[in-house]
């Protein structure tokens, strides 16, 4: 009788997690359905789809020339970016947990540009602020350095809007440092007996015991980069000389300007498989890297 | 020098280089701030952080718009926009993550394991047949769109930090509540909610703020001026200014970050333990 009405009970629970449920089908798995058959169809919204194999596939490596160009650019711009702002959210995170006084006043500090970082308002402001006649510029004008064209020169361009995504490292460096006080105290003074040294005990402690934070952060920061588009629109609009056409303007390009759905969603497949591979190579490598105190059990 | 000493200078140190970094980072926001103030031959004129001469009609001008729509238009529609969206988030993510912490039952865990995953499901995928299915629900140029999904707990992330949180209140507590006759609703809606008001607030700080700031969707889902929200004025008024008149365009910039900045300082430490809880744990 009583396992009876706890069984009831429980069953309620359906209950509660269908909006999920409803919200996983409808917007969440229908359209990942959907841009799978569009990529294989011609459609441009007014027609029907219809239906044409591989084709969209074939041109977009064969005959589509801006294809390889975003790609390029999007892969120099997450491994420029990426490495970048992990370490310094890292070495931040790890010198504010040196028990400094005002650590929360330092975190809010850094956390801030996280906060706004992908808005418009921020994208102009870049704008204004590597403009040739900007701030940056008359900044190194003043201590007798030459302007820097960053913004309207192919070499220097996609590496100042990776700066900005550097410039956010706050929300990693926040989990970083939520990561780093759950290591226990005890490591270190044992350690420290040992007569380790500051720097051995951040590889042989520090890093083994954040390794499962390291990897969130990584693999989060990397699905978003490979997306990131605001930026790119934004402050450069893709140029200067496709320099910094990002393969979600790419995307935006095929999709709503062009309104080639068919085509759009056969590149948006490409870039989902790429963060497959990328997703899974990755949990490869963290699963053995990875150490859980509590044997990484749910 | 004695290891005291040394201490004090590796402390003092670490002060100024902390301090530093701190200025660059803010520089550019309050670089922002001070140059809506200036003219536009000083905003690119000088490095001077103050303006000689503070002005603000850059306010007053920028407030005018695009093409007879006023920023108070502007603002009303990211209202409209972010307000239905952020209720929605927090009460239909807090409903599922109830679901998923407090009750055991069949297949459970694999529904988890996909909520979790979809985390990872890239939003260049889905926007497309979004886009089309909108379309064909004739959602486009409304904020449906957003408020929508939120209503179905297309927020992996929130939900997962919920959970988090429920998992740290004492089942117990369930228990005396079932004994004293409550139904699944009331042990949520009296027991469990008041004591969830730190996850549901930096929930819904997080959901405004990104609703607020959201770009790429409005480009796509919005398309008439009057209905606008602020991300898509500022960019269009950055097309239609081309060059003259920067100082209208970092003012209203600034404004449009008001709100966020208001809510990140009153609301500081629910920020930070939201973004903590989600992710330690796991």
């Amino acid at each position: 009788m009583i396992k009876k009405k706890q069984k009831k009970w429980n069953n309620i629970g359906y209950l509660y997690i269908l909006p999920w449920i409803l919200g996983f089908l409808i917007f969440q798995l229908y359209p990942l359905g959907a841009s799978l058959y569009y990529s294989f169809t011609e459609y441009s919204i007014t027609n029907t789809p219809t239906f044409v194999g591989l084709k969209n596939y074939t041109t977009i490596f064969t005959e589509d020339p801006l294809f390889y160009i975003s790609l390029g650019n999007t892969m120099k711009y997450v491994f420029m970016s990426l490495p970048m702002k992990i370490l310094a959210a890292l070495i931040v995170a790890v010198i504010l947990n040196q028990k400094l006084k005002g650590i929360n006043f330092y975190r809010t500090i850094y956390y801030i540009p996280s906060i706004f970082g992908g808005s418009v308002a921020i994208a102009i402001l870049w704008r204004f602020l590597f403009m040739s006649g900007g701030l940056v510029n008359q900044m190194l004008n003043g201590l007798g350095i030459s302007s820097v064209p960053w913004l309207s020169d192919p070499q220097f361009s996609l590496f100042t809007l990776s700066l900005l995504s550097v410039w956010q490292f706050g929300s990693s460096m926040v989990l970083f440092l939520a990561a780093l006080k759950q290591v226990p105290e005890d490591l270190y003074e044992a350690a420290l007996i040992d007569g380790a040294g500051r720097i051995h005990m951040f590889f042989k402690i520090t890093l083994p015991m954040i390794t499962s934070v390291l990897f969130f952060n990584i693999l989060m920061q990397l699905v978003n980069a490979f997306q990131d588009f605001t930026g790119a629109f934004v402050i450069t609009n893709g140029g200067p000389l496709n320099s910094t056409y990002l393969y979600a303007l790419k995307l935006y390009d095929e999709a709503f300007k062009y309104f080639k759905i068919g085509y759009a969603s056969a590149l948006s497949w490409i870039l989902f498989i790429i963060i497959l591979i990328f997703t899974a190579v990755f949990f490869r490598f963290s699963e053995a890297a990875t150490y859980y105190e509590d044997g990484g059990e749910f | 020098m004695n290891k005291k000493g040394r201490k004090q200078t590796v402390a003092i140190i670490t002060h100024v280089v902390m301090i530093s970094i701190g200025v660059v980072m803010l520089y550019p926001l309050i670089w922002m701030l001070f140059s809506s103030f200036k003219t536009n031959v000083e905003i690119f004129g000088s490095t001077a952080l103050l303006p000689a001469k503070p002005v603000w009609d850059s306010f007053i001008k920028g407030w005018k718009g695009i093409g007879g729509v006023t920023y108070t238009q502007f603002y009303s529609n990211t209202f409209k926009m972010v307000i239905p969206t952020v209720l929605f988030t927090v009460l239909s993510c807090s409903l599922v993550a109830y679901g998923f912490a407090r009750f055991r039952f069949r297949g459970k865990k694999i529904l988890f394991m996909l909520m979790i995953s979809t985390l990872m499901l890239p939003n260049s995928v889905l926007i497309i047949p979004r886009y089309i299915l909108y379309n064909k629900l004739e959602w486009l140029n409304s904020y449906l769109p957003f408020s929508m999904p939120a209503l179905f707990a297309c927020y992996p992330f929130f939900i997962y930090m919920m959970v988090q949180f429920f998992r740290g209140i004492p089942v117990a507590l369930d228990e005396a509540a079932k004994i004293d006759g409550c139904n699944t609703f009331q042990l949520y809606w009296r027991i469990l909610i008041p004591l969830m008001k730190p996850a549901l607030f930096s929930a819904a700080i997080f959901q405004f703020i990104w609703t607020w700031n959201d770009f790429f969707n409005s480009l796509i889902y919005i398309n008439s001026v009057s209905k606008f929200p602020i991300v898509l004025a500022l960019r269009m008024s950055l097309d239609a200014t081309a060059a003259a008149n920067w100082n209208q365009v970092l003012a209203m910039s600034v404004l449009s970050l008001l709100p966020g900045t208001i809510l990140f300082f009153s609301a500081q430490k629910y920020f930070v333990e939201g973004v903590s809880a989600g992710s330690v744990k796991g």
